[in-house]
């Protein structure tokens, strides 16, 4: 047995940033596929969603421009953000209940800075949003989307970044707010109504409040992108967002997922 | 409650033995100081939370905080941690300074927390693991490591259990096992044996001490049971964020001469005076009670029951001095340490779940 000595361990600074980001996804992965109800659950809920209102809508619903877009495909990559929103809104509120008394209070006193601790977070609950959207993007077919016709570079990449981004976002509310009940109601209150004006249940109007709502909500530019992958990068007409082009999409989604980061890091320096 | 029963405070004599020798150590000359905080300040929500704070933990001792809630210990130790930033004061690790919660400082200590810093849904072994990779041990070490504090915890057997299901206890010695893995020069223990039960209080301190002795390993604690104190090599009694008295528990226990009396009355403020006036004896009221110190106290005894009528007193009782009763004199407070409830979570299921998990 070794003694314990005034020795010190030398190591870069970097290679404890690396595992310190390293252990946080390991552990949300290690979770994620532990939890098998919660993944079925997690998925059988978006799906009832899809079929029930994409059914009830179908008869009603008429495309501005292009008629023959069934609503279940259209509302389709709608419920795959959400999917995506579900996830990380759930695997970010467990930040709160971490911090004083689980996991992370051992991550915190660990060498590893407050970025990689956020950054690994938000890397971790995004692999395991991501992983989530995956499964449901198994059921492509039944929106009538051939899984070897979609732009799945495309589809992948903005998924990423939406879950990314999603989650660092929630990150910083969890840390900031500190409470299980506050974090469901800012989170309810910010990202639904965000989800809702994104195009994923009707298409952005072209004039008025609600066009800037949508031009300026990067959830919307997620749903664009997705949609996007889904037709091979051929949209249908009427379904995309005021002047977008999977150039803009991706580059608001990049965006995007900086100013959370730095945001939630802000955050995590700022309240000890 | 302890201080109204005359065994009670025996058997805290008898737990305070082992420490006379350990004792010695702290009067050795002195080696360079493993911590060293000095003139620590903190202000929170307007209440003086450190109140210019110093004190030195040497290597090889374990050095225990003791104060009631709210004294300021756990506030220190967020600070040591850098989960709280301290409006002032310095620390020395080995005699270099440090910045508070820095990362130089994070690398060489160790943390146990008074709640969970494990996940419950994995098991032992994936948690040993993971914080293993937090430090940076490399595949081959960690796992030497994780089997000798797997064993050392003597969790062997239920290593690959989701600990969801360990007891209190068990989980306890996790908790210590996962802050030894980087053989850390510093381990901070945070209420350790808080909701342990007497068994699994006496083999958690018998696991700390062997760890002291063997390894050299250094500890600072808190705690607010002057039960918990007595084993420390060295106390600090905190109270309002200042360092109220410091030395082995043997000499602050004779800051307190005598025996002490503990009255249990309706009326203790009117019999304070009433026994000051017909035996001139200087009591105090703490917590309700009448505390008297005195020489001689069985002597005393009779003495009072007999010139007092019948159903004045609820009852009378005597015990050795304590660290509780050094700290009601120094501050005229009492630790509140007495109703330690031991039995609303972990003592319960540490109970319940039974034999072969005691080491």
């Amino acid at each position: 047995m070794e003694q314990v000595v005034a020795g010190q361990r030398v190591r870069p600074a970097l290679a404890e940033e690396l595992s310190t980001i390293g252990v946080l996804v390991r552990r949300d992965l290690m979770r994620f596929v532990r939890e098998r109800s919660r993944v079925v659950g997690a998925l059988v809920q978006p799906l009832i969603f899809w079929l029930v209102i994409g059914s009830g809508m179908s008869g009603t619903f008429v495309l501005p421009g292009a008629g023959d877009v069934d609503y279940l495909e259209y509302f389709y990559p709608g419920v795959v953000v959400m999917v995506v929103l579900f996830t990380a809104i759930f695997t970010t509120m467990s930040v709160i209940e971490d911090r004083h008394s689980g996991f992370l209070q051992a991550v915190l006193v660990a060498p590893g800075s407050r970025f990689s601790v956020v950054l690994g977070k938000s890397l971790g609950a995004g692999t395991v949003a991501l992983s989530q959207s995956a499964l449901f993007l198994a059921l492509a077919p039944l929106a009538g989307f051939s899984l070897s016709e979609i732009n799945w570079p495309l589809l992948l990449g903005a998924l990423s970044l939406a879950c990314f981004s999603l989650c660092a976002l929630g990150f910083s509310v969890a840390w900031w707010l500190d409470s299980t009940a506050g974090y469901h109601v800012v989170m309810s209150l910010l990202l639904l109504p965000m989800w809702i004006v994104s195009g994923a249940m009707f298409p952005a109007p072209d004039g008025g409040v609600m066009a800037w709502a949508a031009r300026l909500n990067p959830m919307g530019y997620a749903v664009s992108a997705v949609r996007r992958a889904l037709y091979q990068g051929g949209l249908p007409e009427g379904t995309g967002l005021w002047a977008s082009s999977t150039l803009v999409e991706m580059g608001v989604l990049v965006g995007f997922s900086l100013l959370a980061l730095a945001w939630s890091v802000h955050i995590c320096y700022r309240l000890r | 409650m302890r201080s109204a029963d005359v065994s009670d405070g025996h058997v805290q004599d008898a737990a305070a033995l082992p420490v006379a020798a350990a004792a010695a150590v702290g009067a050795a000359p002195r080696a360079g100081a493993r911590l060293e905080i000095q003139g620590l300040r903190h202000r929170f929500e307007g209440l003086q939370v450190l109140d210019g704070l110093s004190f030195e933990v040497r290597p090889g001792e374990i050095y225990g905080l003791l104060g009631p809630n709210g004294c300021g210990k756990s506030t220190t130790l967020r600070v040591l941690t850098g989960l709280l930033e301290p409006d002032e004061g310095q620390l020395l690790l080995d005699g270099e300074p440090v910045a508070p919660g820095g990362r130089r400082l994070r690398q060489r200590m160790g943390v146990v927390f008074q709640s969970p810093s494990l996940d419950p849904r994995l098991t032992a072994r994936e948690n040993l693991r993971l914080s293993a990779a937090l430090y940076g041990l490399s595949a081959a070490e960690a796992k030497s490591r994780i089997e000798e504090l797997l064993a050392l915890a003597n969790l062997e057997s239920r290593a690959d259990e989701a600990i969801d299901a360990f007891s209190g206890g068990m989980k306890r010695r996790l908790e210590l096992a996962r802050a030894l893995l980087h053989e850390p020069a510093l381990l901070l223990m945070d209420e350790p044996t808080t909701g342990l039960d007497e068994r699994s209080f006496r083999s958690a301190w018998e696991r700390i001490e062997r760890l002291r002795d063997e390894r050299g390993l250094t500890v600072l604690l808190t705690t607010h049971r002057a039960d918990e104190a007595e084993r420390c090599d060295r106390v600090a009694v905190i109270d309002g964020g200042r360092l109220i008295a410091e030395d082995s528990p043997e000499v602050l226990r004779r800051q307190v001469s005598g025996d002490i009396l503990t009255l249990e009355v309706r009326d203790a403020e009117a019999l304070c005076a009433e026994l000051s006036e017909r035996f001139q004896l200087a009591g105090r009221v703490v917590d309700g009670r009448v505390v008297l110190e005195r020489e001689q106290g069985h002597e005393l005894i009779p003495r009072i029951v007999e010139s007092l009528p019948r159903g004045r007193i609820d009852s009378l009782s005597m015990h050795r001095p304590t660290l509780s009763d050094v700290f009601v004199k120094l501050t005229g407070r009492s630790l509140g340490d007495d109703a330690e409830p031991a039995s609303i979570d972990e003592g319960v299921d540490e109970g319940a779940s039974g034999k072969g998990e005691t080491a």
